[in-house]
């Protein structure tokens, strides 16, 4: 068994020619044939890339999606974030529980299911939603969850699960999934036709100057949430000393509530690699890689096609479309659940094979990223304009949204309205607007850009989504007034708990704490002061966090405080001054009760 | 990259050399900057986050921050005296430091940065975590229970011992250092004698049969604070050494 092992990795390794950077495609391979990578395995990779072996443990220790402990041969994975539990994740859970008789965390005993919780895998607008390995089922209820566990025991096969396929390209050959891609409405730049090359086309008859040019004046602001000038970090990038600079795309979209780039992905994939080529020109960078999220690993397949029809058309590879010099290739790096991997430099460091961490800044990507080489990293979105730029001209991209933001905006909107859905809208709508667009009632709260973003109530629904007004990735949740604030933002703090690299301390340590005393106030066990210990605990982690995790992780908690001062207010209570409203004697007494075997007089029972 | 860079600290002029981060030209010139993963001959790391100074009003970590023409940066302020405490306040409730016997009491950065920065009591709660102790080197032992997380082992071994015997396993809060062998750090090629044996800030890692050579009252922190060193001009070992 154990060479058997031993010889499965030493021909896995092999395929990535024992390249120390590959380490990421390795753990996933082996994963898929091994189930997980114990300990002798981790030596075996070491030996075969020739890294120290607690190298290669700390990248398998780093993602969710990896295990040194053997599991089952279906891994479930049941989303647990907050639109998920909305709409009944709870009672899914518990069939799973009941039909399996295990724990989330555990494997069943005949070695054939794993359940395990997992954080938004974006699809919020078909939640509740769940990974049996790297098929995607969708609107679950627990009928269905029983009926799931059945099938997959009866035939042993994921492909027995009998899924309705989804529409579009979700039931394309390669795809075949029952994912439903709710693209609401399509708007002129993203989910407008194109016909394959015409973008690149207009780029090459152009000078790659001139391909920046084109950016700068179109005013294009990059989609990741940030708004970057695209054209200006092009420029950094394609001044940049270095060889074989890199065009790396972000399709790790982790945030809580998002799931745009899944439907761009599925249905304007070719834009986003005609844009990637066309950075690939601008800046003179010979290699293209997407980093795509392990959750949509089902798309993984079909993506590849696509690049293999680009080469065959020559729209990738050699001497691309006739031009002499210009060589540009795409791969596609797949991540194994790690929200931190959404942060550039962090992507970066998984791009090359190892944990998540993001990088010391400077030097910034454009002057020395992937394998110290210049890198452009741009949003799937921000490719999707690019390539429309070029098409249609700079002046048509910028004549659309507003002065700051041009062209469209793409918005994952989900929780408690009648058409949850992807929506493609010119830059500056209301959120009014929005909201009545996609069907939302009594709207209490709308959380704007995911769990990092902003929650805001109806007072400031009146504003405007754009860079200067309410920024956002394009996460849009929607919450009525039956739901509680403070619970919701409890959810957001869980999940950066749990995403945190546990790097800097201020993200390790000073999110636990704030979660820890939101949960007390969520439930009536806080204190009037610890409004103002939130607030300061807030502003540290932000002020003081090394990268855009820990630097925004703290906005569930100041924009709950901002927005919604009285719901923390209401549930404040002032005691006497020795007690503190937190503390709990009963269970303080607890160990010491049972070691004596006698109840407290003060706290007994 | 060359030349001289002329900028302030808390309105004083600084002068440094290009390429300097703001820590080590602010070393070099007599002003301390609280830092306790930053270790002078390591690359830096930025993790603890303690140096964080304003830069032209921004946030930015100094040992990692290179100083640039004119910039204006804050150290010695009471906002960032507080955020400084505040950083170490975790970093003491995160794990489980017991100061009063502990065999680096007098001789540990992150004691003596709590006392500098006027820490009482942490305001926080304790974590109480449960982590493992390693002992099984001969020489050698690992307590996780004071680990920061600096990575002052992990440099060391790697960029002055020329080893690599220790990484970073797990994510967030299950982060900790590993060493570089499936059975631990007794199946390391790790000596006593390394510089990463010597590096550890707190009481981390440790070596074996020299507890309490130097008695207390006698330790590095016991007559002076963290820091004067660097305020009192002593010079670093080798000219421009700082890096």
């Amino acid at each position: 068994m154990a060479e058997t092992q031993e010889s499965v990795i030493r021909e896995i390794c092999g395929r990535f020619g024992n390249d120390p950077t590959r380490v990421m495609d390795i753990l996933l391979e082996a994963h898929r044939r091994l189930g997980s990578v114990p300990a002798e395995a981790v030596d075996a990779i070491a030996r075969a890339v020739s890294l120290p072996r607690v190298e290669v443990e700390s990248t398998l220790s780093f993602y969710a999606f990896f295990s040194p402990k053997p599991r089952g041969k279906f891994v479930i994975r049941l989303c647990n974030d907050i639109i998920d539990e909305m709409h009944g994740a709870d009672r899914v859970g518990r069939a799973f529980r009941e039909e399996l008789g295990i724990d989330f965390g555990q494997t069943t005993p005949d070695g054939l299911f794993t359940l395990e919780h997992t954080p938004c895998i974006g699809m919020c607008d078909q939640a509740p939603a769940a990974l049996i390995n790297d098929k995607v089922v969708t609107n679950l209820s627990s009928d269905r969850a029983r009926e799931l566990v059945e099938v997959l025991r009866a035939s042993g096969d994921v492909e027995h699960l009998k899924l309705t396929l989804g529409n579009g390209n979700n039931s394309h050959p390669l795809v075949r999934s029952m994912v439903r891609n709710n693209l609401r409405e399509r708007g002129p730049v993203i989910f407008a036709p194109l016909a394959r090359g015409t973008a690149l086309r207009k780029a090459l008859a152009e000078s790659a100057t001139e391909v920046i040019k084109n950016i700068k004046v179109s005013r294009l602001r990059g989609r990741g949430g940030a708004g970057f000038p695209t054209g200006m970090k092009w420029e950094f990038a394609r001044a940049a000393v270095g060889e074989n600079k890199v065009v790396v795309c972000n399709a790790d979209e982790g945030e809580p509530g998002t799931f745009k780039d899944r439907v761009i992905l599925t249905e304007a994939a070719d834009l986003v690699f005609e844009g990637m080529t066309i950075a690939g020109y601008g800046v003179g960078a010979g290699t293209g890689i997407v980093y795509l999220r392990g959750e949509y690993a089902y798309l993984l397949a079909f993506l590849e096609s696509l690049l293999k029809d680009r080469r065959e058309a020559g729209l990738l590879g050699r001497n691309i479309l006739g031009k002499q010099g210009f060589d540009f290739d795409i791969r596609i790096q797949l991540g194994a659940g790690a929200y931190i991997c959404g942060e550039e430099t962090a992507l970066l460091s998984s791009c090359e094979g190892k944990r998540g961490d993001p990088k010391n800044r400077p030097p910034f990507p454009a002057q020395s990223g992937y394998m110290g080489r210049p890198t452009v990293i741009n949003n799937v979105e921000t490719f999707c304009c690019v390539a429309r730029i070029l098409e249609n001209g700079p002046g048509w991209f910028s004549s659309i949204g507003t002065n700051d933001s041009t062209g469209t905006k793409l918005y994952s909107v989900s929780g408690d309205c009648d058409r949850p859905g992807v929506y493609e809208l010119p830059f500056g709508a209301k959120v009014s607007d929005l909201l009545a667009m996609v069907g939302a009632q009594e709207t209490a709260a709308v959380q704007v850009g995911g769990a990092s973003g902003q929650m805001i109530g109806p007072k400031d629904f009146g504003r405007t989504l754009r860079f200067d007004d309410l920024a956002t990735g394009g996460a849009v949740m929607i919450f009525n007034r039956q739901r509680d604030v403070l619970k919701v933002a409890e959810a957001f703090m869980d999940f950066f708990c749990e995403e945190s690299c546990g790097y800097c301390t201020p993200c390790r340590v000073g999110n636990r704490l704030l979660r820890e005393r939101l949960g007390q106030v969520a439930d009536g066990k806080g204190s009037p002061e610890d409004l103002a210990y939130l607030q300061k605990l807030g502003e540290t982690v932000k002020a003081t966090s090394r990268c855009g995790l820990g630097q925004t992780s703290p906005q569930p908690v100041l924009t709950t405080l901002r927005s919604f001062r009285s719901e923390y207010e209401r549930r404040v209570q002032t005691r006497p001054a020795d007690l503190l409203p937190s503390f709990d004697g009963t269970a303080a007494v607890a160990v010491a009760e049972s070691l004596a075997q006698r109840r407290s007089v003060y706290f007994g029972k | 990259m060359s030349g001289e860079i002329t900028f302030t600290i808390d309105g004083a002029q600084v002068r440094g050399q290009a390429g300097q981060t703001i820590l080590q030209a602010a070393a070099l010139s007599n002003i301390y900057i609280p830092h306790l993963c930053a270790k002078r001959g390591l690359t830096p790391w930025g993790s603890c986050r303690v140096c964080t100074v304003l830069v032209n009003g921004r946030p930015q970590a100094a040992c990692i921050q290179p100083i640039a023409e004119g910039i204006v940066v804050e150290n010695d302020t009471e906002a960032l005296r507080d955020m400084r405490r505040e950083l170490i306040e975790m970093l003491f409730v995160e794990g489980n430091h017991f100061c009063p016997f502990c065999e680096k009491s007098g001789n540990c950065e992150l004691q003596a940065m709590g006392y500098r920065l006027g820490m009482l009591a942490p305001q926080y709660p304790y974590f109480f975590p449960v982590r493992d102790v390693d002992a099984s080197h001969p020489d050698l032992f690992l307590d996780r229970n004071r680990c920061i997380l600096c990575a002052r082992c992990v440099r060391a071994s790697q960029e002055l011992d020329g080893k690599h015997a220790y990484g970073f396993v797990g994510r967030g809060a299950d982060k900790h250092v590993a060493a570089n062998a499936r059975t631990g750090l007794g199946g390391i090629d790790a000596a006593a004698s390394d510089m990463a044996s010597e590096i550890c800030p707190v009481g981390s890692l440790m070596k074996k049969r020299v507890g309490y050579a130097i008695p207390i009252g006698q330790r590095t922190y016991d007559a002076k604070p963290i820091g004067s060193e660097i305020e009192q001009g002593a010079k670093p070992a080798q000219a421009g050494g700082a890096r």
